[in-house]
């Protein structure tokens, strides 16, 4: 676990490259004309992980429920409200000035959207060169126009375009060639660890796969980590050596990828991984169908977050500590964890009890009036922000 | 054009439960650079209560095929040079104006695919539904909130009648969807047209606006005509499919020869591309190249620059799907092209030799890639 390896001096433990410890991002509410802050909206709320070196950390998530905002705020492109990080043993927050930029370029991110990223007004040479002229200094000398351009040539050709591209505009290219472009952006500061944010969900299944194959090549050339974010579960799993899934800023389950998919043990896991269509006309499979939409994040539900669209609080009658105690996430295999009081309830009958219980209208009559009680309170609710909040990044291929 | 023997023979034996049969479908946008053929010669057919998947990448023609069967493109700069769109025994591009408003949204609805941009923010969406049933049918304007009412009841929208009163900001993306399929709904469509209806939701949204769709088609039996990208939503939903590569149908058939046993390439490619459980530490499959440009089709089969079984007859012949018996794919590897007497089992030879060469090229997982193998991408 990640709590030994950053205490104190905050030196990670072992071979882990990235440490992050009760990581916190809340954004204000503000109302009124004096922009008062009525309250929080609690995008990131206290999640604690650790990546090691050369690994994969798929973070798997719904709209809104926090995923990329983590990405960000442990990049330090949000500033954090709270909490520890570190990479490879220096502490990501407590850095400023020259120690903050040489973290910068170590550690990098791949956007989603491969034609917002790009500035439009931009050669592929200055949009690539435009990090390394930030980061240059005497040894490296990628002040030189010739030394960034020779940089600049040599990562198109790492992610597979053509050298003589550089002159060419974003608008010149195509979605997945955009994207590559975002890649090679990444690598040429040669950094240790990547945030990939949804890399390939703007991108046709064809290109996805060519964009897949390059990360795991170029992790394998460079020694990257990566932590993987994306709400495509399968992709994850192709992808992850572990997987993290998060709900409403919290992680609710982590545990490495077999295990994850095999025998998860949060009941949100467990309708998430229900409710992906797989491209296998025999395998329709029995369905957990969720109430209802995510609760606000400024205004969490008590006890465990996910119990207002819970199958299994359901089944087991509405236990009072789900509504009281916040789950801690706990250890239920090795290297498994979950966050849910009644974890070891969640076997395959039950499950298969949830999916028979499916249909918009059918479901238990508690379940019903549940979620109608969770729509209405966001619907009395008056704050603009008092309501499922929509992922700036949900805007999957056209 | 009335005689049932013109329409495309899908289903010949049953030509009565035919509700939708396009012929020979050409959508082209003439604009600054050239012309677009973005729908070039389709045919399909949609029984009635059915459901058909239209499957195909960014750029294949599927939704600017759904618009056309709308009528809802501007002519110019779109124009339909030939093809049929029977609708019932009504041919849909003949149809004037005012007929057409008619069917619009009253026979054929359509859901799009963006939640947030298809509702108008400034009008309540009690306001928005009761307007198009107002549009169809001869009620007051109370007993046409009270069907919008009725119909957000029915797709699983509690409160609906303080709902109604709410504009479209004021819900999430999920339960937007739910207000454009009961705007749909509303006037009782006999087909219903999806445009990719849940890729702008998350998955467990999705699993319910799946659901959902399926229950009503299940109550009311409405013909569903689907348009994905997603291979899983169609095995999931769909009894038959229509592959749809670059304004072309490659491939059609049940969900269950089209998604287990694909004949064409594409298909194939498309399929062994997914990330899968099993395929944990390979290579994805990938197919070379991108979709040729508009402007400059291939000639021949337009897949064949990226086919790796492309062979003497694909640059020059172009495989369409015939009407009315052949194989339901679009290549030559599945039947005799004009001018190569091709000796029968020399199609199976060639596919097992690009197999083999495929496999091959894929072999570097374990050690380092050469850099010429990312480069998938052909230089445009």
């Amino acid at each position: 676990m990640t709590v030994e390896g950053s205490t104190g001096n905050g030196r990670a433990s072992g071979d882990s490259l990235v440490v992050v410890k009760d990581l916190r991002k809340y954004y204000p509410i503000q109302s009124g004309i004096l922009r008062r802050k009525i309250g929080d909206v609690r995008a990131v709320d206290d999640v604690s992980f650790d990546i090691k070196k050369g690994e994969i950390l798929g973070l798997v998530g719904e709209s809104g429920c926090g995923k990329s905002t983590l990405g960000r705020t442990l990049l330090r492109l949000l500033p954090p409200t709270g909490g520890e990080a570190y990479l490879d043993g220096q502490s990501i927050f407590e850095q400023n000035g020259r120690g903050l930029k040489d973290l910068r370029r170590r550690m990098q991110i791949i956007f989603q959207d491969p034609v917002g990223s790009l500035n439009p007004r931009m050669p592929i040479s200055d949009i690539i060169g435009e990090g390394l002229l930030a980061q240059a200094d005497k040894e490296n000398g990628w002040g030189n126009r010739k030394t960034r351009d020779d940089r600049v040539g040599e990562y198109l050709e790492v992610v597979g375009l053509r050298r003589d591209y550089a002159r060419r505009y974003p608008h010149e290219f195509s979605g997945g060639q955009r994207q590559r472009i975002g890649i090679a952006r990444a690598l040429a500061l040669a950094p240790e660890f990547i945030v990939c944010d949804e890399p390939v969900s703007a991108l046709d299944v064809s290109i996805q796969s060519q964009i897949l194959n390059l990360l795991i090549d170029l992790r394998r050339e460079f020694g990257l980590t990566y932590l993987f974010i994306a709400h495509n579960l399968s992709v994850v799993q192709y992808l992850s050596d572990r997987v993290a899934v998060m709900y409403l800023g919290k992680v609710v389950e982590m545990a490495p990828v077999e295990r994850l998919y095999d025998d998860p043990r949060h009941p949100y896991t467990v309708a998430l991984l229900s409710a992906v269509p797989e491209p296998d006309p025999r395998l329709r499979k029995q369905r957990i169908v969720l109430k209802g939409d995510v609760p606000s994040p400024a205004n969490p539900p008590s006890g465990c977050r996910f119990r207002t669209r819970c199958w299994l609080y359901e089944q087991l009658g509405r236990p009072e500590n789900c509504v009281e105690e916040e789950p801690p996430l706990r250890e239920l295999a090795p290297g498994q964890l979950a966050a849910c009081h009644w974890a070891e309830k969640i076997n395959p009958d039950s499950i298969r009890q949830a999916a028979r219980t499916e249909g918009i209208s059918a479901g238990t009559p508690g379940q019903q009036r549940a979620a109608e009680e969770a729509e209405e309170a966001s619907m009395v609710s008056d704050s603009p922000l008092d309501k499922p909040v929509a992922d700036e990044n949900a805007v999957p291929r056209a | 054009m009335t005689t049932t023997l013109e329409r495309p023979s899908a289903s010949p034996e049953r030509p009565a439960d035919l509700l939708l049969s396009v012929h020979d479908l050409r959508t082209y946008f003439h604009v600054m650079d050239g012309t677009v053929k973005a729908v070039d010669g389709v045919n399909f057919s949609i029984r009635r209560g059915e459901t058909l998947g239209i499957v195909g990448e960014s750029g294949c023609g599927k939704s600017v095929t759904a618009l056309t069967i709308m009528r809802l493109l501007d002519m110019p700069p779109a124009e339909i040079p030939t093809g049929s769109i029977l609708f019932e025994d009504r041919d849909l591009l003949t149809l004037p104006d005012n007929e057409m408003r008619k069917i619009r949204g009253n026979e054929i609805a359509m859901i799009f695919q963006e939640p947030m941009t298809s509702l108008n923010p400034v009008f309540t969406i009690g306001h928005q539904i009761s307007e198009a049933v107002r549009q169809h049918l001869k009620v007051s304007k109370k007993e046409a909130v009270d069907r919008a009412i009725e119909s957000l009841r029915l797709v699983g929208i509690s409160f609906p009648e303080r709902r109604v009163k709410q504009y479209p900001h004021e819900m999430s993306g999920g339960m937007r969807q739910r207000v454009m399929i009961a705007m749909a709904l509303s006037c009782e469509p006999k087909l219903l047209i999806a445009d990719e209806p849940t890729t702008a939701l998350d998955v467990t949204i999705q699993a319910q606006i799946l659901e959902l769709i399926k229950r009503i088609q299940a109550d009311t039996g409405t013909a569903l005509m689907l348009i994905t990208h997603d291979l899983g939503v169609v095995a999931e939903m769909v009894h038959d499919v229509v592959v749809m590569y670059a304004g072309r149908v490659v491939e059609e058939g049940t969900v269950d020869e089209v998604l287990l046993q694909p004949k064409h390439p594409y298909t194939e490619g498309l399929l062994s591309s997914i990330p899968s459980k099993g395929l944990r530490g390979s290579r994805l499959n990938v197919i070379k190249g991108t979709v040729p440009n508009p402007f400059n089709m291939p000639v021949g089969c337009n897949f064949q620059p990226r086919c790796p079984y492309a062979f003497e007859p694909c640059p020059e012949h172009d495989p369409r799907i015939e009407e009315g018996g052949g194989p339901p794919v679009a290549c030559w590897l599945w039947k005799r092209a004009p001018g190569h007497d091709i000796p029968q089992g020399l199609h199976d030879a060639q596919v097992a030799a690009a197999r083999q060469a495929a496999a091959a090229k894929a072999g570097g997982v374990s050690g380092a890639v050469p850099t010429e193998l990312r480069g998938e991408e052909i230089a445009s």
